[in-house]
């Protein structure tokens, strides 16, 4: 399948075809609603509304000749449909919020309305953001595009396959637990999540309060740089929201100056990563690891040291106890976060009921799907009196027993950790569906970093055969100290100039 | 037997913050039901709370008010429990770590002073109001429940005392204390018809010498003083009755009837919410720096037990003057501007002024000492006269009244009508004269020994002299006149 960005390799491409009137903001958007409506089958978008995106398109239009003072003016974003939006629908991929329109934007899709993208819409998402496949959605399974048997991950399926099917440059996703590493990485894409607070939450529909933090997902990690940036900075409505950084004002510039610095510092362009110490965790390279991934993330890694970084072996023992740890903390904000949605005030109403609790309890049940029932359920047990001191605060040792192991690594041993973001490529749609912690066992690789509060990003690495035989997107991903999200980016760019799997598109090239 | 009653309180402090304790919105009382609610209060989804400094300073003042503890570091917890006017089903609050601990209540019961230990106060939001009777849906017509959310979000401060308390005047004496307290440091209106001060009543009762607590119930929301009085008396009756007839106290949740003068059950302990409490992850802890707590320091108003002293040091005034003088900050400020308007030495009259004559009148016509007519300066003005001898305290009263209604300074009232007292000693002796020739019977009865018949003849001057005459000279010139 083509579509109209297939001509464009990045975001500043596209912005200079824009600037110079090769193409106007406006026909591109009328193109791309049409890709997404011949693509309608990968199930991406959830909200399109031609003249909401077109009226922004025109907008665009107007500053388009001022590519420096409007950087991402006109170029075509969406949004995952967890970041609530005055104009589109916001369902958070539920029953309970199907017919939802919030009467405000959240802060980052401000943002991004404030420089001027055009947003084609809501993309796909698990339900509440619970998930890793995009299976659990009352839209129905989001297709991976390279694949249309498989998932594309979650819980920003819809984010990282509309990436990846050319539908969008760019897109906004939210990662609690690797739900923007892991798509990115199965749909191969490029995905960050920053520092926690670097970006604001409010308007970002909260599953779990202390490890939401928004991201971005997009071709190549130069885009994301300028994504990112954009949307990043302290927000007074987010009391977690962080004002300083290192020093540094949280705001947007911080990210793109720090990483164009990075860039701009290289001696040696044939060894750009000259000193830099690229830690692997064995605990990443262990049992449960597909092949075809560990060859590629080795790969990976080899291209690294090629590019002048050192290879450290490092541990971080407590990595098993990510999943348990986030397992109680995660449902157990998430039983208090989802109590709002209690059929009074929005959301779905049962239709009929005899007394208020039989109101909300049916409501509630009908509303919310298993998952999200499964994780308020674990949530309200381990917060019950007699089970709190050992599961909730048990689970809160652990957190940070895991952010020890990453600081004492990351100050002793090495400057950044990479290893896998999947220990598999997608997985056939529907075939977690009967053993319910499958799905949570392939978020090992990701949780330590929400429970850390770390950034840490997801590159396309190369491929592996899924067990139909089919090359499918491997990510490896890159962990940072706090606030390193722009040497982060530095470093995948690096890498995405003498790596070409970034380039791959499904349907195009292998 | 008899038996030792137990009570501790539990009030909901609402503060005087212009905006709600995690969001944008009025606090202000009284408006059309839903306008006073932003996204934030009807809890819609992505919105996030932040917490208001201004409640935050209102805590600190009643913590150094009150000598407690204030934590340099306490944390925001969620209580969860589903209520259609608790619009995110679980409520702001602080937990395991208050932001302040400990401190005193300073009171007087039965004209002794007394002090009631504090266990904490925390910050926390208020509900919206359900509202049950009365309400038609605007779409069916049908009777349902309303839901206002005006209220939800309000700042409260929840002022727990320990169970120190042993009688219902005791427990009184300490709400009106905390009351007074909370009014004079400006945290709450206390308004206690519109809710701003509500009391929730921990009561038990045990044999005399018996260590253990008895088994407690809790009287909640009980809005007046009076109230509270008639709940507790109830409810210490109800409890030793069933003890007494071999019964068991039940530990509940009561409601106060004021229609009926009795509580009632409302909800038991095996009813009781588990409400799975644990640290807001939407809140940073709350820090509070020394910096902080000296900035507000700086701007608190005297506190009235220091204030209490310093009028007994420094105008020589008894403690219960002083006690009285201090039941609000407006009234206090009152008594001092008289005071700096008076020469040195003249406290007690301004005291006793205040306490008397110009606490009657307000109290007469119903209104607030900030409301009075008749300034403080302009009260000294008047006093000043009593102390030079122009006028009497008698005829000051009704030159008090006249400033009342027409709002004139003392002297003009004085001047216009000729009350100025006579003190030339020549006018005195003059009347004296004529009333001894005019009442020569009661001369006599003097000499025979009668002391009532001086005090008639004292009458006899005043009056010839319209009250004008100073007394104290009418009695040492017609002693003089009578003996010498």
């Amino acid at each position: 399948m083509s579509t109209a960005l297939d001509s464009f390799a990045s975001v500043r491409e596209l912005r200079a075809a824009l600037a110079s009137r090769k193409l106007s903001a406006v026909e591109l958007t009328q193109q791309l609603l049409q890709d997404i409506e011949r693509n309608s089958v990968i199930n991406a978008f959830v909200d399109v509304r031609a003249e909401l995106s077109l009226q922004q398109a025109q907008d665009a239009d107007k500053v388009i000749d001022d590519p420096a003072k409007h950087p991402l003016a006109g170029i075509p974003i969406a949004h995952k449909d967890i970041f609530v939006t005055r104009h589109w629908r916001t369902t958070a991929g539920s029953k309970m919020l199907a017919n939802y329109v919030s009467p405000f934007d959240a802060t980052v899709v401000n943002a991004l309305n404030n420089a001027q993208t055009v947003s084609l819409g809501k993309l796909s998402c698990d339900e509440f953001a619970m998930g890793s496949g995009n299976e659990h959605c009352i839209t129905g399974p989001v297709l991976n595009p390279w694949d249309h048997e498989s998932v594309p991950g979650g819980s920003s399926g819809g984010s990282a396959a509309a990436v990846a099917a050319g539908l969008v440059m760019a897109a906004t996703g939210t990662d609690t637990g690797g739900s923007v590493r892991q798509p990115a990485a199965l749909c191969g894409v490029s995905g960050i999540k920053p520092t926690y607070g670097v970006v604001s939450r409010y308007g970002m529909i909260a599953y779990a309060s202390s490890l939401d933090q928004a991201g971005v997902l997009a071709r190549n990690a130069d885009d994301l740089a300028l994504l990112l940036d954009t949307i990043s900075g302290f927000d007074p409505r987010d009391a977690t929201s962080i004002q300083s950084c290192l020093g540094q004002a949280n705001a947007p510039g911080r990210i793109l100056k720090q990483y164009q610095a990075a860039l701009d510092q290289v001696e040696d362009h044939s060894k750009p990563l000259k000193g830099l110490r690229v830690g692997v965790p064995r605990e990443y390279l262990g049992d449960g690891l597909d092949q075809g991934v560990a060859s590629a993330v080795e790969k990976a890694i080899e291209v690294l040291v090629s590019l002048g970084a050192t290879r450290v072996d490092v541990s971080l023992p407590n990595t098993k106890l990510c999943i348990p740890a986030y397992y109680v903390i995660a449902p157990a904000e998430a039983s208090s976060n989802l109590a709002r949605y209690d059929a009074v005030r929005y959301g779905h109403r049962t239709s009929s009921f005899d007394d208020l609790e039989q109101m909300q309890a049916r409501s509630r049940a009908e509303g919310f799907g298993d998952e999200v029932r499964k994780r308020i359920m674990v949530g309200t047990y381990v917060l019950s009196h007699g089970y709190y001191d050992a599961y909730y605060l048990q689970a809160q040792k652990l957190r940070r027993l895991i952010a020890q192991d990453f600081k004492r690594t990351l100050t002793q041993d090495c400057d950044i950790i990479v290893g896998p973001v999947s220990p598999k490529v997608a997985h056939k749609i529907g075939s977690t569906s009967n053993d319910p912690t499958a799905e949570w066992l392939g978020d090992i690789y990701t949780l330590s970093v929400n429970l850390a509060g770390l950034p840490a990003m997801s590159v396309p690495c190369g491929f592996a055969k899924n067990d139909r035989g089919i090359d499918m997107p491997v990510g490896l991903q890159l962990i940072g100290n706090y606030f390193s999200e722009a040497q982060l980016l530095a470093i995948a760019t690096q890498y995405q100039k003498h790596t070409d799997w970034h380039q791959r598109r499904p349907g195009v090239s292998k | 037997m008899k038996w030792e009653v137990v009570i501790g309180l539990e009030t909901h402090v609402q503060l005087a913050t212009r905006s709600k304790i995690f969001s944008a919105s009025s606090t202000q009382y009284g408006a059309e039901p839903n306008t006073q609610a932003n996204e934030v209060d009807m809890a819609l989804p992505g919105t996030l709370p932040v917490l208001n400094k201004a409640a935050v300073e209102c805590a600190i003042r009643f913590g150094l008010a009150v000598k407690g503890h204030i934590a340099p570091r306490s944390i925001f917890a969620r209580k969860n429990y589903f209520y259609p006017d608790l619009p995110k089903n679980y409520q702001i609050s602080q937990y395991e770590i208050p932001v302040v601990s400990g401190g005193i209540i300073h009171c007087m019961v039965d004209g002794e002073p007394r002090q009631f230990e504090l266990t904490r106060a925390h910050l926390e939001e208020d509900a919206g109001k359900s509202i049950h009777e009365n309400f038609l849906d605007p779409v069916t017509g049908m009777a349902c429940s309303g839901i206002d959310l005006n209220r939800a979000g309000t700042p409260l401060l929840e002022i727990v005392s320990e169970p120190n308390m042993r009688s219902a005047a005791e427990a009184v004496a300490y709400a009106k204390a905390l009351h007074a307290l909370v009014v004079w440091l400006g945290i709450c209106d206390g308004n206690m018809q519109e809710g701003s001060f509500r009391i929730d009543a921990n009561v038990s009762v045990r044999p005399f010498g018996q260590k253990e607590f008895g088994t407690r119930t809790e009287t909640k929301n009980v809005n007046s003083f009076r109230f509270l009085e008639r709940a507790i008396l109830y409810e210490v009756e109800r409890q030793i009755d069933i003890l007494e007839s071999g019964g068991k106290i039940i530990q509940e949740t009561r409601l106060y009837d004021a229609d009926r003068d009795e509580t009632r059950s409302m909800r038991s302990k095996e009813d009781a919410h588990d409400y799975r409490y644990f640290p807001d992850p939407d809140l940073p802890p709350l820090v509070i720096t020394s910096d902080w707590i000296e900035r507000v320091k700086a701007e608190m108003p005297e506190l009235p037990q220091d204030l209490r002293q310093r009028l007994v040091e420094q105008y020589g005034l008894s403690e219960a003057d002083a006690e009285q003088i201090c039941q609000s900050r407006a009234t206090a400020a009152y008594f001092e501007e008289m005071v700096t308007n008076l020469p040195q030495g003249q406290a007690k009259l301004a005291a006793n002024w205040l306490m008397g004559e110009v606490a009657a009148t307000l109290n007469r016509e119903e209104i607030a000492i900030e409301q009075s007519p008749v300034a403080a300066k302009a009260l000294a003005g008047l006093l000043a006269r009593i102390i030079d001898g122009t006028i009497s305290n008698k005829i000051a009263r009704d030159v008090f009244a006249q400033m009342w209604q027409s709002g004139e300074r003392a002297d003009a009232i004085i001047e216009s009508k000729g009350l100025k007292q006579i003190s030339d000693t020549g006018a005195i002796a003059a009347m004296i004269d004529e009333v001894l020739a005019q009442h020569q019977a009661i001369v006599e009865e003097y000499r025979a020994g009668k002391q009532k018949a001086f005090n008639s003849l004292v009458g006899q001057v005043m009056k010839l002299a319209k009250g004008k005459a100073n007394p104290a000279q009418v009695n040492e010139l017609l002693k003089q006149r009578l003996d010498g």
